[in-house]
């Protein structure tokens, strides 16, 4: 079959590799109809997380229709079932998993005590990520086995566009389950750095559960524009100062509840700390650059909450801890417990509350994958979100 | 303008030919650098030069850091071209240094060929760079008709307000906004 594969530093090829087949009891194998480049494949592109292999199958938002299953995935999974696939491998058995905290499965993650090493404890395992998180081979393929499939896949019915569903895999919860764990208010203004899909995700999911106001800093004017749309008021960093207008914004107060839908490659034009991240991070003594967390945690309001689904990957220097503490906030971060959020999320696209195929600017054959991956990084033509598809002729733009 | 994209690609591959001529050059970089620095009297030799020794090591150790900062960099294209006026540099010592006995003369034009050699492949990767560059520029999309609710803005906003957040993400009391924790909506 047909598959993204990754073979270092921005190489990601598109090449034949051997069909999936059931290995485990519970695995169950489907054939892809959709697949999305996530900003989190960036990281690896980039070569920013750790533990990649040449040879890696990319991709971890999947979507397709159930073709084999083994034996022990048969109760709750046929031959013909459409399925969006979690980027979470789940047992649905661990004590995490019962918790629902789905992400750090105990379970799942078969290169454990690399995770042990490198975490201090595992977290689940990953379709298309780094060998530090089990090293599965992803799903920018034309067929994908999914381990622990009776418990990591989600139902999808018939007649709706894979567009509405593919991003339950990954985006649409993630950006929901950043600002649920906000806690957001009736009364709070909610602050999202960062308008990329997940960034775009997160500002409708504040929007949809009642905040205020909700404040969308990037600087790419078609980012903005698209949050715009989507109820937000936008801040240009490249044109404004984000901590003066924020605090313009809420009465010198600060936003309640502030978003990190960045991450490690946060770009920060002209100041000194992401001066200062550049150059350690070139003579690897920093993995990660979190000028956004600094900013957050600088301006945010006292008692307030910082949410992070931007993904970190290491180690960071310079954190104002020192306002974290004195401030009294409080941090919710980590992978997306997809599973916990889908079933209500499903019934919201059903019922029309939303809509999560706004965010897609580019439909291409799965082959266009590399070239892809660069036009995305490079935020190249109005590039937001590309879904791939296997077996299609031509491509679709914005 | 996404087809300009496509064509400067290899097919089924990330990476352009000069992204990969790129690299290479990083590569080439470090090692022309590591030989400077470690035997820069041979260097000389082979180039025919006077006794230029500590000028070979400086160069040297500029060759090693641009090759690190082509392979460490998204954007090569400004450090390619920092690898044509190294060029020219050691084009204009490399003619300027030369011994005058004829087995040097012979060997110094050797050496500026290659070196003309080298600076010509610079060049055609930085301009091959920087023309992608130039190609994949573009006009701004608008995505302000994109809201993403099918309904409309203002039915979204607060649609999901009854939305029962779990236990584990929610705020404690007393750090919940007075008119919030009060009751007093």
């Amino acid at each position: 079959m047909k598959a993204l594969v990754w073979h270092g530093t921005t190489d990601i090829r598109c090449e034949s590799v051997p069909d999936p087949r059931i290995e485990q009891e519970r695995d169950a194998i489907i054939k892809v109809t959709s697949c999305a480049i996530c900003g989190s494949d960036l990281h690896l592109y980039d070569h920013f997380m750790p533990g990649m292999k040449s040879g890696d199958v990319m991709g971890h938002e999947t979507m397709g229709e159930v073709v084999e299953v083994g034996p022990a995935a048969r109760k709750s999974l046929k031959v013909g079932d459409r399925v969006v696939i979690p980027f979470t491998i789940i047992c649905g058995e661990c004590e995490q998993c019962r918790r629902g905290n789905f992400s750090v499965c105990e379970t799942t993650n078969r290169n454990k005590d690399l995770a042990d090493k490198a975490f201090g404890h595992t977290t689940a395992g990953l379709f298309g990520y780094t060998h530090l998180t089990g090293g599965y081979p992803g799903g920018q393929a034309e067929y994908l086995r999914v381990p622990f499939a009776d418990t990591t896949h989600i139902k999808v019915p018939d007649g709706i566009p894979d567009e509405k569903l593919l991003f339950l895999s990954d985006i649409f919860p993630t950006g929901w389950q950043a600002a649920v764990q906000c806690d957001v208010q009736p009364t709070d203004t909610v602050a999202i750095w960062g308008c990329g899909p997940v960034g775009q995700m997160t500002i409708r999911s504040a929007v949809l559960l009642g905040a205020k106001q909700v404040i969308a800093i990037d600087r790419l004017p078609e980012r903005l524009s698209m949050a715009k749309a989507g109820g937000a008021i936008t801040i240009n960093f490249e044109e404004e100062s984000v901590v003066e207008r924020l605090n313009e914004l809420t009465g010198g107060k600060g936003p309640e509840k502030c978003i990190d839908a960045v991450g490690l490659e946060a770009h920060a034009t002209g100041s000194v700390d992401a001066m200062y991240d550049r150059a350690k991070q070139a003579m690897m003594l920093e993995t990660d650059r979190p000028h956004v967390l600094r900013e957050m945690m600088y301006v945010c309001r006292p008692a307030g909450v910082l949410s992070i689904p931007g993904v970190y990957g290491g180690l960071l220097d310079k954190i104002p801890l020192g306002a974290v503490m004195n401030k009294g906030l409080t941090i919710r971060t980590g992978q997306t417990h997809v599973n916990r959020w889908t079933d209500d999320l499903l019934n919201r696209v059903l019922e029309n509350q939303i809509d999560p195929s706004f965010v897609i600017t580019h439909t291409e054959p799965l082959e266009s994958g590399p070239e892809m991956y660069k036009t995305f990084r490079d935020k190249q033509d109005g590039c937001i979100k590309v879904v791939l598809k296997p077996g299609m002729n031509g491509g679709l733009h914005a | 303008m996404h087809d300009v994209v496509r064509r400067t690609a290899l097919p089924g591959r990330s990476q352009s030919s000069h992204d990969r001529l790129a690299r290479g050059l990083g590569y080439f970089s470090i090692a022309l650098g590591i030989a400077e620095l470690v035997a820069p009297r041979a260097i000389c030799r082979a180039a025919g030069l006077r006794d230029l020794e500590p000028v070979i090591r400086g160069y040297g150790a500029r060759e090693i850091a641009t090759g690190v900062a082509i392979l460490g960099s998204h954007d090569p294209e400004p450090w390619i071209w920092t690898r044509v006026a190294g060029d020219i540099a050691d084009i204009a010592t490399v003619a300027a240094g030369v011994r005058q006995d004829n087995e040097s003369k012979g060997r110094n034009a050797l050496a500026v060929a290659t070196l003309a050699a080298v600076t010509l492949v610079d060049l055609a990767c930085a301009s091959g760079l920087q023309a992608a560059k130039d190609n994949r520029k573009t006009a701004t999309m608008d995505y302000s008709v994109r809201s993403g609710f099918p309904r409309g803005l203002k039915a979204a906003r607060g649609a999901a307000r009854d939305f029962k957040v779990p236990d584990d993400m929610r705020t404690p009391e007393l750090l919940r906004p007075w008119a919030v924790a009060s009751g007093d909506r």
